[in-house]
């Protein structure tokens, strides 16, 4: 199977041995990354032409070119990338031979349009009944919306995420930064995963039907037992957290500051006792915490149980005295005196995290295409070997033809100059 | 069914044999638990009596809006599918008995600040004496190293310093806060496949693995094309509502009733034609205001004020279907009570109404993904060690008179 015809022998990763077809669409570019960022062989296939979400920006040094699109980079790092026009019968017979020697096979076209084309997961079956064959839709296969078309604005509304997101009686909002998309490629690798993990025990591969607006309902943590248990809706609460207490009250947790916004909220429990305690300390310390709040019994408050007006109160000093500090300052004390909280950063400030830095979590990446090194955030996680990181950058359109259907599936230069002729890569 | 036959066979799990022990609290390590065991793994939680997870304790919303251990929907919504026990580690004699716990394990998950396992007696060193081969996944918030490793904080806090809130609000507004944890569950997502990678692995090679995870890192997965942008342009990407770089009208609309919305993006000019001809004013597509992508996002006020007025009449269901008719994108606002009605997640089988001893009936949340073969099974969250019996005798095969002597000299709590 994939084991056969490395072109790198040196790849290592727990997912050494496999190889990934990746058909996505920028909806479905993560989940590929992440196979790859495990050591997987990832193979994007594109259309002739290029991948319609190179066309996204932001671009490198704002040049609104396919070749240098900053999502296509960052989400198809560690693939190698070949063309093929799927709506030709030689693109047809290439795609079978490919999947044939695959073990995965990541795809987010709309249903039934491969089914159409004879390449759907019950055609490839037939060839290759070890496949794992994942399918990336807004809505999924089947049901009532499946033909429904989105977005990422759409996937943010449909889960309910943006009705918990934004200030009461002004619109509900999404996040600025598409997301609805991260959220699908990273279930739709675990969804892949589990069924390799099924494939590896008993030899068959299977469909997984992975839904945008359903990858985006975690984005709302516990909400949803709101409805089940009380058959309440929450309502959104601009800055402050909605659903923390019985009585409905609504608590502070973005702080104006000096030269932005802080995170800090003022907790019960254990954990909320010991934060409260330490920044009421360090605004003692600077002669601003009124004498009621130093002498306030943190065992006793219960955030669950909390009224309006008690939060209201609670919150006047803190808002003052966090107004004259800066970012950096509480970053700082936060950390030292282990308050709850932390600066809403922007990417500078993330960029200059000496947490990130300390932990080596920038990854220098040559370009040679732009004469550049471009330094990208680094592995989602750390395993005790082998490393996670990016091995590769991204491909440009077409950049692995040669090795792929030349050197791995054996056609001549002539085949591969027709087919070149043809269209079809 | 019009043939009857014999009872099919339940269909077959994805993960069964895989063996996992959880010491977690909160949501990031316990979701990782969760979704290993909706396919089929057996998974222990160990919790303490004397201090339970705060989504037992401190967190709403309650059965009845009555507090209690087992009458929480926020511990109950990321717990299901697995066995829960109680377990002293405080006890001299707990660390051993949760040495047994992970001997027989594959997988371990934690998700305390870093040195608390270690304190404990279960720091990865020391679990792997008892099985090298263990899958020990380590989820914080800053990861095991760094000079911010020891910080605590709950994802409510993370999900700022990782740029997501930053990133959300008006343009000339206040930050916005993201529901709950946000980041907390971008972080399970990546360690459950962190998790089943190195199970892969490990059934190949034989080898263990610690899997240090940074909740923060993870979320900047999320982010990395702001990242990029401000990397090699310089550009510090901030928030600017709902509004699209490459898209107009692109919005959340008000809609006929209290609080309804729908969101709608045009991307295309044939999808802008026939949002007008859908809406009835096909003159705004003759409008030079809104003649090209470009036009349309500089009057962007103007034009959201008219698609406004039009959808105001409309119910967000009707606006929705009136647009997707005609191949634009649009989707309603759906609110918590609207995605319990929704029939699509309805079709999908999200929300798993199942008998809970004390909420009566709670719903639990299936996986975003369907596995054709071996279809998620979900099972109620446990009460507090509800499954002490079965984990002690018939898991670690302890005799009865030694699980009553634990019980009476407080290991078991």
């Amino acid at each position: 199977m994939a084991g056969e015809n490395r072109s790198l022998d040196d790849r290592v990763g727990l997912l050494a041995p496999y190889r990934v077809l990746d058909l996505t669409d920028n909806s479905g570019w993560l989940c590929g990354r992440i196979l790859g960022d495990l050591g997987a062989d990832v193979v994007k296939i594109e259309p002739p032409g290029g991948d319609p979400g190179r066309r996204g920006g932001p671009f490198y040094r704002d040049d609104p070119d396919p070749a240098k699109s900053l999502a296509w980079f960052a989400y198809n790092a560690n693939k190698r990338g070949i063309t093929l026009a799927l709506d030709t019968g030689p693109g047809q017979r290439l795609l079978r031979r490919l999947a044939q020697r695959a073990d995965f096979l990541i795809e987010s076209s709309p249903p039934g349009y491969l089914d159409a084309r004879n390449l759907g997961y019950r055609a490839l079956r037939e060839a290759n009944l070890r496949l794992v064959f994942t399918s990336i839709t807004p809505f999924g296969q089947s049901g009532p919306y499946a033909h429904y078309r989105a977005s990422d604005l759409i996937a943010m509304a449909m889960s309910g995420f943006m009705s918990l997101v934004g200030e009461p009686g002004r619109p509900p909002l999404r996040v600025s930064l598409p997301q609805a998309a991260m959220w699908t490629g990273m279930h739709a690798a675990a969804g892949t995963l589990i069924a390799h993990h099924y494939r590896e025990a008993t030899g068959r591969g299977q469909h997984v039907d992975v839904s945008i607006q359903a990858s985006v309902l975690w984005a709302l943590a516990n909400a949803p037992a709101n409805w089940s248990l009380l058959r309440e809706d929450l309502h959104r609460g601009g800055s402050r957290i909605v659903g923390r207490s019985m009585t409905g009250a609504r608590m502070r947790a973005i702080y104006r500051c000096r030269d932005g916004h802080i995170n800090f909220i003022f907790y019960g429990g254990e954990a909320g006792k010991r934060s409260n305690e330490a920044m009421v300390q360090w605004m003692a310390e600077l002669n601003e915490a009124p004498e009621w709040l130093r002498q306030k019994d943190w065992g006793a408050f219960n955030v669950a149980s909390s009224g309006q007006e008690e939060i209201d109160q609670l919150e006047r000093p803190f808002v003052e005295f966090l107004s004259r500090r800066t970012k950096a300052e509480f970053a700082a004390e936060s950390l030292k005196r282990g308050i709850l909280g932390y600066p809403v950063a922007d990417v500078r400030d993330i960029r200059d995290d000496p947490q990130l830095e300390a932990r080596d979590f920038w990854q220098p990446v040559k370009h040679p295409e732009l004469d550049a090194t471009i330094t990208y955030p680094g592995a989602f996680a750390r395993f005790s070997a082998p490393a996670c990181r990016i091995a590769r950058r991204a491909p440009g359109i077409g950049e692995h033809n040669d090795e792929i259907y030349g050197m791995e599936l054996g056609l001549s230069d002539d085949e591969l100059q027709t087919l070149r002729q043809g269209g079809i890569v | 069914m019009n043939v009857e036959g014999p009872p099919a066979a339940p269909p077959p799990k994805a993960l069964e044999g895989v063996k996992v022990a959880e010491f977690a609290v909160f949501a990031a390590g316990p979701m990782v638990g969760k979704h290993l065991g909706e396919h089929g793994a057996t998974v222990v939680r160990v919790e303490s009596r004397t201090r339970p997870d705060g989504f037992r304790v401190h967190y709403p919303p309650y059965k009845d809006n009555i507090p209690g251990l087992n009458r929480t929907g926020t511990f109950a919504i990321f717990n299901d599918s697995k066995l829960g026990i109680t377990l002293n580690l405080k006890h001299p004699e707990g660390v051993g008995i949760a040495k047994r716990l992970v001997a027989w394990a594959d997988v371990l998950i934690e998700n305390f600040v870093p040195g608390v396992m270690a304190r404990n007696g279960l720091s990865y060193e020391a679990v792997r004496e008892i099985n090298p081969s263990i899958i020990y996944l380590s989820s914080c918030n800053m990861g095991q190293t760094g000079p911010k490793a020891s910080q605590r904080g709950f994802g409510s806090q993370l999900t700022s310093q990782s740029g997501f809130t930053y990133l959300t609000g008006e343009p000339d507004g206040e930050p916005m806060l993201l529901f709950g944890p946000y980041i907390d569950f971008v972080a399970v997502g990546f360690g459950l496949v962190a998790v089943l990678a190195a199970l892969d692995d490990r059934r190949r090679t034989g080898r263990g693995q610690h899997i240090d995870l940074s909740q923060y890192e993870t979320g900047l997965q999320f982010l990395a094309p702001a990242l990029l942008d401000h990397e090699v342009n310089g550009r510090i990407m901030s928030r600017m509502g709902n509004r699209s770089p490459e898209a107009a009208p692109h919005g959340a609309y008000p809609c006929r009733g209290q609080d309804r919305w729908c969101a709608i993006a045009v991307c295309t000019e044939e999808e802008w034609r026939n949002c007008c001809r859908a809406a009835g004013h096909p003159e705004w597509a003759e409008d030079a205001r809104f003649a090209s992508g470009a036009a349309r996002r500089a009057h962007a006020d103007e034009l959201d004020a008219l698609i406004g007025a039009w959808t105001s009449r409309l119910t967000p269901e009707e606006t929705m279907e009136t647009l997707q008719a005609v191949g634009v994108r649009a989707g309603m606002v759906n609110r918590l009570s609207d995605l319990f009605a929704d029939p699509q997640l309805g079709h999908r089988r999200i929300w798993r109404e199942l008998p809970h001893a004390e909420l009566e009936r709670f719903h639990y949340i299936a996986p975003p993904y369907i596995l054709s073969e071996t279809p998620a099974e979900l099972r109620p969250s446990p009460l507090l060690g509800e499954h002490n019996g079965y984990v002690y005798r018939k898991i670690l095969g302890l005799p009865d008179r030694e699980v009553e002597r634990l019980i009476a000299n407080g290991v078991i709590e």
